[in-house]
């Protein structure tokens, strides 16, 4: 009786011993899920999902405080692959939070703008140039297209371009076999 | 007698070579218009160097190099320069990209042609006038030459197979310009340091073998070399840079690797021929040869000038009437152009015209059977069937397990399969998704770096506003100091007894506060 409750006793010790070690050793600096999360995020930073930006998001998630279909820019794709990793049903994005649309980049008119640097301070990702009372670009490249700078424009110049479709970035489409009419030559479908 | 190898699977299409491969080069005639774009090569395009209006002369530049990966645009004749804008691109896409449209005066005057001497000057100056000829490699990958040669090796294997069927461009090319494409061979070696030139040639095409060895061993016009002609067993895809190398040398370039690791390097034949003319008679890149085969009354092997639009170009073969459509490339891996008003660019090597009795459009597609044909024809020793099911399935990390940026695209495993699926579609539609998602995830990379570092900008944006008014309040504490110290000078240079006298005022407080105090308490 003393042998055995001595044999477990040690073995819990060793054991004990080896996960406590394992745990100081091998210890995890920040939260390993946030960062896959954050990956899988587009990182527009345009806080549609109501947290103020990306990885407050993810934190979000990670926490289970946040559901995982409220990420417009990254529509039914991104859902898809939270789902996966978290293990979670898919879910319709929520219209609550907005709609997914195509990628697009803001355009300043600038004719229009007064150069009052409202929208550079709103840009997450420093994409626009310009200073007080000279007229403001954007540098498209860097442009993830959150909308963030355009309730602050005093004059609405800045509109939504959609990115136009260029060689470098076509796609070859899914293949689809053309319905053939039975009793026509083919050729005319 | 060098020992040949032989590459894995592989197909035997029927070569339809004769009827092209019968008559001489002929030139094309000088188009109405000319349609060059900017886009020449597989890095991208080239900066735009003309405007509308301007005069250009044959061969002048109108398209700089930007970048290490850069190439060069000519203007492929004399004339005007009557706009700059998008035209559609003989691509898949059936996309417009900027180019120059050229109306030619007719004169053909050319720039100042500079030879050089390839033996006597500096390897960087050759390279720089690959750049500058605006030189790609016209197997049809269009990758710049001028940085493949930029590599030290032992063999250099230049590509005459030409396993596609119908194409006979490259196989006229050797038997008529047979002096320039030795010369380019040799010139390109001696670049590159290369021990032994291997040219190796389709069994199929025995004139160009006969006259590339009669070159080499006559009197030539130029240091040939170690340099020998092989003629290689013809089996589709034996032209793929990979699989040529491997019949000539025996060595498996393994994935993610290229074959300069291996002290081999692979050119066309067209390139050899390219860089030849470039170097020894300083001629840009502005024509090249282009095969008109199928459904053509006159088919044959025409030098057209780059730009040309392919309904120029078209009427020299006579399509027959029932033709339905161009295609660009040969039957195995060409795609049809969306209108025959786009130009021929450095990669057209061919337009096969189709008709549907020619080419009578594949039956339906069936389920796949895993019969495993496809894995047999496979030259790259991929598994088709396992990537067909992950692309079709969208399943893209799975298909890059299998190694489909392997493929080749060569349409080895579409030609053999029963159930007649249109597989290479499928790995296109495959590769270009996941380019797609990795320049989304490149995108989204650089955007979560610009927003960490405004954050981390506006938090020592703040730390350091706060340093300073802390420092502004100190100072101002400090001057406020100085000035009550200085003060308190001045006061005690006239009445020096101020401390007595502060210390009598507390004194008549306190006092004062005492009497409250007391009259309070009572």
């Amino acid at each position: 009786m003393l042998t055995a409750i001595l044999v477990m006793a040690l073995g819990a010790i060793v054991l004990g011993a080896a996960l406590g070690f394992a745990a100081v050793r091998f210890k995890v600096e920040g939260d390993p899920l946030v960062e896959k999360i954050d990956a899988i995020l587009p990182q527009t930073q345009c806080g549609q999902c109501g947290y103020p930006g990306c990885k407050p998001y993810a934190e979000a998630v990670a926490k289970g405080e946040a559901d995982i279909n409220c990420c417009p820019p990254g529509g039914e794709e991104g859902i898809r692959k939270l789902a996966d990793l978290l293990g979670r049903e898919f879910k319709e994005l929520s219209g609550e939070h907005g709609v997914e649309k195509p990628k697009s980049v803001a355009l300043i008119d600038e004719q229009t703008c007064i150069g009052c640097t409202l929208c550079i301070q709103a840009c997450p990702v420093d994409a626009i140039v310009g200073a007080a009372k000279q007229m403001h670009t954007i540098i498209a490249a860097q442009c993830t297209g959150c909308e963030l700078c355009l309730p602050p424009c005093p004059v609405n110049c800045i509109t939504m371009e959609p990115l136009p479709e260029t060689i470098d970035t076509w796609k070859w489409k899914y293949p689809v076999i053309g319905i053939q009419p039975v009793n026509k030559v083919a050729g005319h479908a | 007698m060098l020992e040949l190898f032989r590459f894995p699977g592989g197909v035997k299409p029927a070569s339809n070579k004769q009827e092209s491969a019968g008559a001489a080069i002929a030139a094309a005639p000088l188009p109405e218009r000319l349609v060059v774009p900017f886009r020449q090569s597989a890095t991208g395009s080239a900066t735009i160097q003309v405007r509308a209006g301007e005069k250009v002369l044959k061969g002048q530049m109108i398209g700089s190099a930007e970048g290490a990966f850069g190439t060069t645009v000519h203007a492929p004749t004399s004339g005007t320069v009557l706009a700059v804008e998008s035209r559609m691109l003989p691509h898949p896409s059936g996309l417009a990209a900027p180019c120059a449209v050229i109306e030619p005066d007719g004169a053909e005057t050319w720039i100042e042609r500079v030879p050089l001497d390839p033996f006597k000057v500096d390897p960087q100056i050759v390279r720089a006038r690959i750049r500058d000829a605006g030189i790609v490699g016209l197997g049809g990958a269009v990758f710049p030459s001028h940085v493949k040669a930029n590599v030290v090796i032992d063999t250099l294997v230049i590509n005459g197979a030409e396993c596609e069927p119908w194409i006979t461009c490259d196989d006229r090319l050797m038997r008529e310009r047979t002096e320039d494409v030795v010369c380019g061979a040799a010139l390109l070696g001696r670049l590159m340091g290369a021990k032994r030139i291997l040219i190796g040639i389709e069994d199929n095409k025995p004139e160009a073998v006969q006259a590339l060895r009669a070159a080499i061993s006559g009197e030539g016009y130029c240091e040939t070399g170690d340099m020998q002609v092989v003629s290689v067993p013809t089996l589709y895809p034996a032209g793929g840079e990979k699989q040529l190398i491997r019949v000539l040398t025996g060595i498996e370039v393994p994935y993610g690797k290229l074959s300069p690791e291996y002290g081999i390097q692979c050119f066309n034949v067209g390139t050899a021929y390219a860089v030849a003319r470039a170097v020894l008679h300083g001629e840009p890149l502005i024509a090249r040869i282009v095969t008109l085969a199928g459904n053509y009354t006159k088919p044959g092997n025409f030098e057209v000038l780059i730009g040309t639009p392919m309904n120029a170009l078209l009427p020299l073969g006579t399509p027959q009437a029932d033709t339905d459509r161009i295609v660009m490339g040969g039957p195995m891996m060409g795609f049809a152009v969306s209108d025959t008003s786009v130009p021929v660019v450095k990669a057209t090597n061919c337009l096969l015209a189709m008709s549907q009795k020619l080419f009578p459009p594949p039956p339906p597609e069936m389920p796949c059977i895993r019969c495993g044909a496809c894995t047999r024809a496979c030259p790259m020793i991929l598994q088709p069937h396992e990537l067909y099911w992950y692309a079709k399935s969208k399943n893209f990390g799975k298909a890059q397990e299998y190694n489909l940026f392997d493929c080749i695209e060569c349409g080895c495993c579409a030609f053999v399969c029963p159930s007649r699926i249109p597989l290479v579609d499928y790995y296109r539609f495959a590769k270009s998704e996941i380019r797609a998602r990795e320049r989304e995830k490149a995108a989204a990379d650089t955007a979560r770096e610009r927003y960490e570092f405004r954050q981390f900008r506006e938090e020592r944006e703040k730390a350091e506003k706060a340093a300073r008014l802390a420092a502004k309040a100190a100072e101002t504490k400090a001057k406020l100091a100085q000035e009550e110290a200085d003060k308190a000078q001045k006061v005690g240079a006239d009445k020096t007894a101020l401390p007595d006298d502060k210390a009598a005022l507390i004194a008549a407080a306190q006092a004062r506060v005492q009497a409250q105090k007391e009259k309070d308490s009572a």
